[in-house]
């Protein structure tokens, strides 16, 4: 149990250093193969990542910079104007809110009902959870994207047409959140179940108590996971909203791109402020989005 | 070694655990009517629209296999799924050799600074394919992008970028790929710190140069990760649709329609949701394909 309590990037960390202590000899055959790594890695790093630096720079030149010849990698007199324009203008504020609330709600219901089936799949024993097991790994061969007009028509018999619920609810399901709970639990040791039982505590009460406690690193994983997902989507929230007052960013992005001339200097300032929550959730919480488990259910 | 390894786990449990039905079936409602709602009511209806003339309201006849016959005689369909398959077999190689590339570089110990280049290569998976799509559109600009500014000064002819359909594709592909290379270096890097150590020593005590002990080693040793990597890129890739709308909107003309604007224009534009079912079973069947070699490399592993 304590070594699944612990994230396992300290465990890579930590060994890694040990690694590092270890002492080495022909240092000098280390330093010539670590010249040639060394710059290949960072070579590539910066083809990487010259796209977004040049991105977010150009998002800080004056509307009229923009296009101005010879093109300068720092802007001259760096300006906020195009972030001002984009969030007054194109109804953005509205959108960012919007936004976060489908992103929230979605996250929050795709954990715990990922925990409970997780928990459900990993730990009991029965052939129609085998069965049920299959379906849900079917959705993942399947996306939504596939089934469009079907699933359209669906939603708007259940109502939900232009409602944040039409795009919560189908998004609820996700096989790779149940994989990994699934893959989480399989690791708890059964006896723990067992103990508890003889100690007669009840099943639902044995998961709320124990288990849900104890899967709070996998949580935090899928729901930085989830959040991306559903701050990304496209294409469903696009047939389903019809109100603008309840479009989400992404759609009011395409619909700066989609314009008959572009204005790059309120796109640019848009897309950069579109993506700045997911920044800042990565860096708070870079070791759950880095840390194997990542993969837990689509790996071994 | 008469029994696999399956009957082993499974066998002591049974005995237990067979006994509990309603707290597994209170903990699986939820996601069971979610996708009996989400899953199995649109799958059965979208196939017995595919063999309607359905228009989204009002009545409908049920006019055979004629949507089929149709699709298959369409040739903006074909063209369609021609993109479609073209993109996919461009996209998913250039995604696996640059991720599996990387991850090697990132996990090797000669590579400095390496924990921050981790960072810098995570930052596109961060970016919405549509913002993606807008940025390598800012970069690839015919006449003000950064790139043809770059070719011009170093006297070269601008690039038309934007109005040649195959370069059009090819800037996607280029975009797909640097978008989808975190993830796929994340799975590899976990499979590579999975390969123990001391395969490494011995093959370095028989003397096997890098090269050698990636070939030998590594690639045997993390091939399952490989086959889910081709896999779900693959499955990503064939249902890719934002990246194409913002970047190019599927154009030149409609020149780069992958299948699901395909299947959006004719459903949601042409309100022919009859036909768009039809053509979104002929994905299915192709996404099919894909998944059952998926489902057969998992079971492998988790019998392994």
């Amino acid at each position: 149990m304590t070594t699944t309590d612990t994230p396992r990037p300290v465990d890579a960390d930590s060994a890694r250093t040990v690694s590092k202590k270890r002492p080495r000899k022909g240092n000098s055959g280390e330093l010539r193969r670590a010249v040639p790594a060394t710059t290949l890695l960072w070579i590539l790093a910066a083809l990487y990542g010259l796209p977004v630096l040049w991105f977010v720079l150009s998002s800080f030149k004056p509307a009229g910079d923009l296009f101005s010849l010879p093109l300068t990698v720092l802007p001259h007199d760096p300006t906020l104007s195009g972030y001002k324009a984009a969030w007054d203008s194109a109804n953005f504020s509205q959108y960012f809110i919007n936004t976060a609330i489908v992103c929230v709600i979605t996250t929050i219901l795709t954990v715990g009902v990922s925990c409970c089936t997780g928990y459900a799949l990993a730990k009991y024993n029965n052939r129609w959870l085998k069965f049920f097991f299959i379906c849900i790994l079917a959705t993942t061969m399947l996306p939504s994207e596939v089934m469009l007009a079907p699933e359209f028509l669906v939603v708007r018999d259940l109502g939900l047409y232009n409602s944040f619920g039409g795009i919560i609810l189908p998004a609820v399901l996700t096989a790779t959140g149940c994989f990994m709970f699934r893959q989480f639990f399989l690791t708890v040791p059964d006896e723990l179940v067992e103990a508890a039982r003889i100690d007669g505590a009840r099943e639902l009460s044995i998961f709320m108590r124990i288990m849900v406690p104890i899967s709070r690193p996998i949580m935090l994983t899928l729901a930085i996971l989830s959040f991306q997902w559903r701050w990304n989507d496209y294409i469903w929230p696009l047939l389903m909203l019809n109100d603008p007052n309840k479009f989400t960013v992404q759609i009011g992005i395409q619909s700066l791109v989609g314009a008959q001339n572009i204005n790059w200097s309120v796109l640019l300032g848009g897309s950069v402020i579109s993506m700045i929550p997911l920044i800042l959730i990565f860096l708070v919480f870079q070791r759950y989005v880095m840390s194997a488990d990542i993969n837990a259910g689509l790996k071994d | 070694m008469t029994k696999s390894a399956a009957d082993v786990s499974v066998r002591p449990p049974r005995r237990r655990r067979s006994t509990y039905t309603l707290a597994p079936l209170v903990l699986i409602a939820a996601n069971v009517v979610l996708f009996a709602l989400f899953f199995v009511w649109p799958a059965v209806i979208g196939l017995v629209y595919s063999f309607t003339n359905y228009t989204g309201v009002g009545a409908f006849q049920f006019i055979g296999l004629d949507n089929y016959q149709n699709l298959f005689g369409d040739s903006t369909f074909y063209d369609a799924l021609f993109r479609t398959l073209l993109y996919t077999v461009l996209v998913v190689p250039l995604n696996f050799v640059l991720s599996l590339f990387i991850a090697n570089l990132v996990v090797s110990k000669q590579a400095k600074g390496a924990s921050v280049a981790r960072v810098v290569f995570f930052v596109p998976w961060l970016i919405s394919p549509i913002v993606v799509g807008v940025l390598w559109r800012w970069l690839f600009g015919e006449n003000f992008g950064l790139i043809n500014y770059v070719i011009e000064k170093l006297g070269g002819a601008a690039v038309p970028w934007q109005s040649n359909a195959d370069l059009s594709l090819g800037v996607v592909v280029m975009a797909g790929a640097w978008w989808g290379t975190a993830f796929s270096m994340l799975l590899f890097i976990a499979a590579i710190k999975n390969v123990p150590t001391s395969y490494y020593e011995a093959a370095s005590l028989d003397g096997a140069g890098p090269w050698r002990q990636f070939v030998s080693i590594t690639l045997p040793s993390i091939a399952p990760t490989s086959f889910i990597v081709i896999l779900l890129n693959t499955i990503n890739a064939m249902k890719e649709y934002p990246l194409f709308v913002s970047l190019n909107n599927g154009g030149p003309g409609t020149s780069n329609n992958l299948l699901v604007q395909y299947i959006y224009q004719t459903g949601f534009n042409r309100g022919q949701i009859g036909y768009a079912s039809a053509a979104s079973f002929v994905l299915m069947l192709i996404l099919m394909a894909v998944a059952i070699i998926q489902l057969i490399v998992n079971r492998r592993v988790e019998n392994r």
